[in-house]
This record gives structure tokens, sequence and C-alpha cells, in this order.
């Protein structure tokens, strides 16, 4: 892999987090959908038993939580709404076909990137939240029953929400050929930098051209 | 669960097109019947479930009311709760009640329970908690509206009153109703035991108690522990006993159309990108554009 022909997009302690991250939702998101849909129960076997998947089901997923937390730091600063956003949102029927005309003035990441990120933290959190309630034997035995129903109903609704989120990013970075390469070696070709994120690819090529360090 | 009783009638977390065993359904429904205005509040009945069940729950201490321990616990299936009432001529009264899982015909610890067969209702209407399933997570005391599951601190299970499951397939009654001195708790079909409740209804009505009643509550299906009360028309002075206890709304949502709103979400999503993957094909970066980038780069 020749890096002078790519652009650095993710970095190690990033990717790194991300990676685990995702083993640990599969774990807990499986383990969720296997109390939600009784007939799916098998899938809590991701734990090895059903008690055991009970139990490690919040400690993973307080992981998943501070590992996206620490996302969240890294990459808030470019996650924020900006006025380019509206050209996304305009197109938004051309970017779903897949065309790349006219160029939208994307940042390091489009509109519908940055609303999943905002998603994803916030049911993350709604998740916390609701889930610190309902967890037994630590904190559920706290709260008064009726909240213990409400954080239970909510956990639900955020948990399938947030599974339902997570399944659109994974297909999305799997319909835009080379994201999950960025995802997993860091690296994206210029084109794809160009194609996908125009105004990025600008600014990152300017950087350069000024001190020679990648970004 | 080494005899098996085939006669399961809901188990929890189960498909209705996979019912339990059932084939021996034809049993009539049983009730145990506690007449509250007979009990003396001995607590036989609660030395009689301990002993029966083989429950050694610790020496508490004493809280400043009769109420001993002064809680369902997992190793307390039953405990007489004490009530000092004024009435409205200042009238001092006793009213004593014996607490317990009232084994409800539409049990919300059931309906919560998220682990196949970890609590099952017989076709007598005993609803049971095999304890060897359950995973823990303390979904049926929100599924109660009796509060009345309790998680055990040493094996991180749930634990209620069986109504002496164990008892009654062999054709005994329920130990606490064998040991009570004063006739204040019977054990019948529940035919039986509504009837003889209406009887003493009548008869206390007919003593001054113009709200003597049953207390059968029909928001959960009735139930199968159902009380004679000096003032069934006041529930809640029996130790906030519920009016109208219902399975929460919250759990009928997230049990009832919170499930099909989920499966239908999940298939449009994934039909939605299967769909637009052959449809639209792959978004990839133009060959051209490539080339000419490593070009102009290289």
């Amino acid at each position: 892999m020749n890096k002078d022909k790519l652009i650095l997009r993710t970095r190690f302690i990033e990717r790194a987090s991300h990676w685990v991250m995702v083993l640990c939702f599969l774990a807990v998101a499986l383990s969720g959908l296997s109390w939600f849909f009784p007939s799916l129960n098998g899938l809590n076997a991701v734990f090895g038993t059903p008690q055991l998947a009970r139990i490690l089901h919040p400690f993973f997923g307080v992981v998943v939580f501070l590992l996206l937390a620490f996302l969240f730091v890294r990459f808030v600063k470019y996650n924020l709404p900006e006025r380019e956003d509206l050209a996304w949102f305009r197109n938004v029927r051309q970017v779903l076909a897949g065309e790349h005309e006219p160029a939208l003035q994307i940042g390091k990441y489009n509109a519908g990137q940055k609303i999943l990120f905002w998603g994803i933290m916030g049911l993350i959190s709604v998740l916390l939240v609701s889930g610190v309630v309902i967890w037994r034997p630590y904190f559920a035995p706290w709260f008064s029953i009726p909240s213990i129903r409400i954080g239970l109903l909510v956990h639900a609704i955020a948990g399938i929400c947030l599974i339902l989120l997570i399944i659109g990013h994974a297909y999305l970075a799997f319909w835009v050929k080379g994201s999950i390469r960025g995802m997993v070696t860091g690296y994206v070709s210029r084109s794809w930098a160009k194609t996908h994120h125009d105004r990025w690819y600008r600014q990152i090529s300017n950087k350069q051209s000024g001190s020679g360090k990648q970004q | 669960m080494s005899m098996q009783s085939q006669d399961i009638i809901k188990r929890s977390a189960t498909n209705v097109l996979t019912p339990a065993p059932r084939a021996r359904d034809h049993q009539a429904e049983v009730a145990k019947l506690i007449d509250v205005s007979i009990c003396i509040g001995c607590k036989a009945c609660q030395v009689a479930c301990n002993e029966w069940n083989d429950l050694r729950d610790e020496v508490g201490h004493n809280v400043g009311v009769y109420d001993n321990p002064a809680d369902l616990s997992a190793e307390t299936w039953t405990l007489m709760r004490f009530d000092e009432v004024e009435d409205e001529s200042g009238k001092l009264e006793w009213l004593i009640r014996k607490d317990g899982c009232m084994h409800c015909a539409d049990p919300g610890c059931l309906k919560a329970c998220p682990q196949p067969g970890a609590i099952i209702q017989y076709a007598n209407g005993i609803v049971d908690f095999q304890s060897d399933h359950c995973i823990g997570c303390g979904y049926c005391i929100a599924g109660c509206p009796f509060d009345v599951p309790r998680i055990s601190k040493k094996d991180n299970k749930a634990y209620k009153c069986t109504l002496c499951v164990d008892r009654v397939s062999v054709g005994q009654e329920p130990a606490c109703v064998k040991t009570c001195p004063t006739g204040a708790i019977n054990f019948g079909s529940k035919q039986d035991m509504l009837h003889q409740a209406s009887e003493r209804v009548t008869e206390l009505q007919g003593r001054g108690f113009a709200g003597a009643g049953i207390y059968d509550p029909q928001g959960v299906g009735g139930t199968h522990v159902v009380y004679v009360l000096q003032h069934a028309d006041k529930p809640h002075l029996y130790h906030k006993l519920p009016t109208d206890p219902r399975i929460s709304s919250a759990i009928h949502g997230w049990k009832g159309w919170l499930k099909p709103v989920a499966a239908v979400a999940f298939f449009a999503t994934l039909a939605g990108t299967l769909f637009h993957y052959v449809g639209v094909g792959p978004n990839e970066v133009e060959e051209a554009d490539e080339k000419h980038e490593e070009d102009t780069h290289a």
C-alpha cells in the first residue's frame, strides 16, 4: 500500500475503538433481540448461556457507551451542522441514486452521516439511562416499579431504533465502496475523498501543500 | 421439573405456534379463599409456608408494627400485613391481610418474562416460577400489579408463592390452608370458593358490613387467590391492595404493539437495503478518476 496516494481518514485509536465497539455492540444487540423477540431467544447464546447473557449484556453495553463517548469527543467537531449540509438535503435523491454530480461541498462527513452520528449518540445515552434504571441487581432496587416499567419500554424502543440505525450505517458503508477500507486501514484513496467529501478533500490538499502533513 | 404435568396453558416467552405440553388441560380451576374477616393474624400460615417449602428467612428487626418480616422476600412467600384503620365514627379496626401471589388468570409476571418457560401457568390456574430457567432480569417484578416477586440475593433468581403446586398436584391443599386454625383460609375449585365467599359476604352484610365483598379483580382476568373483605369497596385499606389491578400499559405496549411494529421496521429496513443495492448497484469511484488522481499525485 503506497500511502503517498492515500489520505489518512481515521486514526488508529479511533479505528481500534470503532471495531472493539462493533464486537461489543453485536453481542449486546443480539442478546437484546433475544429478549425482545422471545422466538429468537437462541441469540443470547452469543454470551454462552441465558443467565450469563443477562449478567453480561449491561456491562458490554456500558463498554459500547464509553467507546462511543470517546468517539464523540474525537468526531464531534466534524459533525456540527453547517450551511453546506443543506445542499446534501436538497440533492438527497441523487445521493441515494449513487450519482456523484453535482459536487455538494461535503466536509469530512455528509449531512446523513451527521444525522447518524447524533442519532447514535442520543440513543446510546437513552439506553444508558434507561438501562441503569432496569439493571438488576445493582441499580433497579433504587427505582420505583412504575419507573422501571417506563425504563423497560424506553430501553426496548431505543434499542430497536439504534439497531435499525446501525443496520443503515453498515449498509451504507458496504454500498459506498472504499468506506470500509477507510475504517479498517484508516486510509482512503484521493479520488474517493474527492468524490464523496469534496470540501474535506480540498481542505486536506491545501493543508498538505502548505505543510506537507497529513490529517 | 422432573415430573411432567403436561397441562401448561401459558408459558413465558413462548410463541403461540409452539405451545407447551397441554394435552391434559381438563382440570377444574382452583382457588385459595382468604376470609380476612375471620383471620386473627396468628401467622401460622407463614410458619407452615416456611416449613413446607423449606424456607428460613433471616431473623429481622421489629419495625414498630406486627408485620414480621417487614416485607415479602425470596424466602418469605406469604406475609401477614397488619393495618390499623379508624372508621368515620372513630372506631378502630385491625385489618389483617395475608399477602402473597394472587395467581392471576392473566399474569403480568408471565407476560413480562423474557425467558422461555421460566414462568408457566397450569390448567388449574396456578402460576409457577421454574427457577432453573430464571435469568434474574426482574421483569416479573415490573410485570406484577401486586408487587409480589422477589429476586434472591443468594442465587439471583425470582421467587414467590407456588400455591403449593407440589401438594395440589397430588390432591392436597396448600400448607397455609391446612394449618390455618380459624378456617380463614380455604381451598377448592374456584367455583366452590366463590360460592362459599358469596355466602360469607351475605352474612357480613347482614351484620352491618355494607361494603363487604369478594376481591377477585377482573382487570387481571380474576385471580386464583380470592379475598373476602369487610370493606371490598376500599381494598386500599388492606395494605394498599389495588382497587383495580391491571397489567401496566407500559408492559402492554412493550410486550404488545411494539413487537410487531419493530418486526415490520426490521423487515422494511433489510428489504430497503437489499433492493437499494440490487437496484442502484455499488457506489464506486470512477475508474478514470482513480487513474487521473494517481497520475497527478504520483
